[in-house]
């Protein structure tokens, strides 16, 4: 497989010491993966072998858990990323024109990212917050009740974050 | 004596800007030298109302809401501190008729507590459940839970009871505790609220469920959109093992119960039991085939017993207070009280913890205020993305398995999503069919292949291609996804598709501009 972006060789050293914490648990391979991406971002293809042959799996399941899911990013993304909720309680309340609005705003559709490294645009279905809709996240915070004004807040934080 | 203020921690209250208002609080209060206790305490699900403050007083505590950092000033003129008049002060938080109305066993403490602080759940009548337990044996525990008629409240609606006494008559080595708290349907979160507001019951509901089965391990298996409650558990489950009540030897037993929250990965799928444990493992979240049942052959091919957040959250109050105090509650085989959950288009949203009976049109109206854009509510989701859409003439349908059943409707997880009359059916139809494409294991093929050739088959109705023929078309898919998939997703995607072109086949019949 063509990889796109390399690791340097402190993340791989990364890598190396998220495997040894985690390869003796139970069910190593969720967790180890999480471990990963929380420190580095996403989650490369270089780090198939190394995880592949610590836990004595093949290169292929690794891959094939890495891409069942959709929290697991294949590519490095941006400085923060942006989870637009695009369920059924968030369509209740207008999230159709909000999503197309921020299309708009930050210049990208999904699984992309602004050209100033910003923002990396996800959609996401369910953030919990059904009474507050529509919602978004960005990292880690939720947002309830999202207009225009606070999508505009929010981008601009970002940016000069 | 230091006067005690409440700001929510919950997500939703967050979300609405609860952090900014408490540090706006702290800050008028040093600029005023006074010194108050500010509590992150949980919601009490008054979302419409957040941030929602309260001020301990000597007759109970008061509350001021929703408070925006820009109030904060005139609050502490008008001495809010004392319970003073305000614009926003809404009197006594227990006398609010919304929530004088409710009946909360579950979600007793949600709202009033400090989430984190264990010695307030142990003032709050905690680990009372867990104390009977450890007096009884396993058998005992399971006759309770089952006499309560607690079942399963992640959508699927098994008898909790009898689920535990299969795990409890497996003999093996190592049995696990497996809670489900992958949370995914929209119009849902109550497992959140309990997980972020009132952690130490789902603790104690776990632990008890392994003293009951014999299992000295428990795993949450948490969504990972729910980064804060990843934070709460961690922490009440560090605070619960330092006292005791985790680990081995509990309560000075001979017990050994052990707890650890691990993270899902954005798979709607993986709330489906079996896939839930693939995933533990491991693995793709692939579903697995039934039998064998994840009761014998579960985790690591253990017996396990796999249960929802509210379903564990709920046993403690039942170890504490009887299966009679629970059973008294409720209708017909549904027994005890349902957390509900008002979501979507509606005015006053929030957590609604009722015993079953109550009609959908009393909790959209009494509850809910009706929309929140103050249109007609024209169709109401029940359940999850594959829950029925229920039409006007059904509101009065009362809460209740059996009843929803009766009308080709599920209760699911309880969540209730509400649509103005701007809602087109005809897209909601087309979503559902998406949204199964997006998250579908892929393992059977009316699954994998039925939601994507649903909608192209939906696109065309839209565009009125051979309207009538496509119509059937979709029909004959639904039955074959109805009948021929693996699990609910599948299984049950042809419910909102089939539901709205049953009652809202005027959606389906003309072009839209």
């Amino acid at each position: 497989m063509f990889v796109v972006t390399a690791l340097t060789s402190q993340e791989l050293a990364k890598i190396e010491s998220h495997i040894a914490a985690h390869k003796n648990m139970p069910g190593a391979l969720m967790p180890l993966l999480h471990a990963i991406q929380d420190d580095i971002g996403w989650i490369s293809e270089e780090a198939y072998l190394p995880i592949s042959k610590a836990l004595a799996l093949s290169v292929a399941e690794v891959h094939g858990v890495v891409t069942f899911y959709h929290h697991f990013h294949r590519h490095p993304v941006g400085k923060h990323v942006l989870q637009v909720c695009r369920a059924e309680s968030c369509q209740a309340m207008g999230s159709e024109k909000l999503e197309a609005h921020i299309k708009q705003t930050l210049g990208i559709d999904y699984h992309e990212t602004t050209k100033d490294g910003a923002v990396t645009l996800l959609p996401v279905y369910c953030l919990g917050n059904c009474a507050c809709s529509p919602a978004v996240m960005m990292d880690d915070e939720v947002y309830g009740r999202v207009d225009a004004a606070k999508v505009a807040e929010l981008i601009s934080e970002a940016r000069n974050a | 004596m230091v006067i005690k203020v409440y700001v929510p921690r919950d997500s939703s209250a967050l979300s609405l800007g609860a952090d900014r208002t408490a540090k706006a609080i702290v800050a008028e209060a040093q600029k005023r030298g006074i010194t108050i206790e500010l509590i992150r305490n949980g919601s009490r699900g008054l979302f419409w109302l957040e941030p929602f403050v309260e001020v301990a007083t000597s007759k109970g505590r008061v509350a001021y809401a929703p408070v925006q950092p820009k109030d904060v000033v005139s609050l502490f003129d008008a001495d809010f501190l004392n319970g003073g008049a305000h614009a926003l002060n809404l009197g006594l938080t227990e006398e609010l008729e919304w929530l004088k109305k409710q009946q909360r066993l579950t979600f007793a403490r949600v709202g009033i507590t400090d989430p984190v602080s264990l010695e307030d759940y142990l003032a709050h009548d905690g680990y009372k459940g867990l104390q009977n337990a450890l007096k009884l044996s396993g058998v005992e525990i399971v006759k309770t839970v089952t006499d309560s008629g607690l079942r399963g409240r992640g959508g699927a609606a098994f008898p909790t009871g009898i689920k535990w006494n299969t795990v409890l008559a497996c003999k093996a080595d190592q049995k696990y505790i497996v809670c489900n708290a992958d949370e995914g349907d929209s119009g849902t979160y109550s497992d959140r609220m309990i997980m972020e507001d009132d952690p130490f019951v789902l603790i104690e509901g776990m632990t008890i469920a392994g003293v009951a089965v014999g299992a000295t391990q428990g795993y949450i298996y948490l969504r990972s959109e729910y980064p804060h409650a990843l934070k709460v558990l961690n922490e009440a489950i560090a605070k619960a093992e330092k006292a005791g009540y985790l680990g081995d030897k509990i309560c000075g037993s001979s017990h050994t119960f052990n707890l650890e929250v691990r993270r899902a990965a954005g798979a709607y799928i993986c709330g489906e039991e079996t896939s839930l444990l693939e995933s533990l493992e491991g693995k793709r979240g692939q579903v697995r085939f039934k039998p064998p049942l994840p009761a014998i052959e579960g985790l690591f091919g253990k017996p396990t017993v796999v249960n929802n957040v509210i379903s564990l959250a709920t046993v403690p109050i039942i170890l504490d207070k009887g299966a009679q105090y629970y059973a008294d509650y409720g209708m017909g085989r549904s027994r005890g009280t349902l957390p509900i959950q008002l979501a979507g288009n509606i005015k006053h949203g929030g957590l609604v913890e009722l015993a079953f009976g109550a009609t959908l049109r009393e909790l959209l109206y009494d509850f809910g205020g009706g929309s929140a854009t103050g249109k007609p509510i024209r169709a109401v989701q029940v359940g999850g993305p594959l829950g029925a859409f229920l039409p006007e003439s059904q509101f009065d349908t009362p809460l209740d398995y059996e009843a929803f059943t009766n009308i080709w409707a599920v209760l699911g997880h309880g969540g209730i999503v509400a649509f103005d009359d701007t809602v087109d059916m005809a897209k909601m139809a087309r979503y559902a069919f998406e949204f199964c494409a997006i998250e579908s294991c892929g393992k059977c093929t009316p699954c994998r292949i039925g939601s994507t050739r649903g909608v192209e088959v939906i696109d065309k109705i839209i565009a009125g291609t051979d309207r009538v023929k496509n119509i059937k078309l979709v029909r004959d898919l639904s039955d074959t996804m109805l009948n021929g998939s693996l699990c609910a997703l599948g299984g049950m995607t042809p419910y909102p598709v089939l539901s709205a072109m049953n009652h809202f086949p005027e959606d389906f019949e003309a072009v839209k501009s």
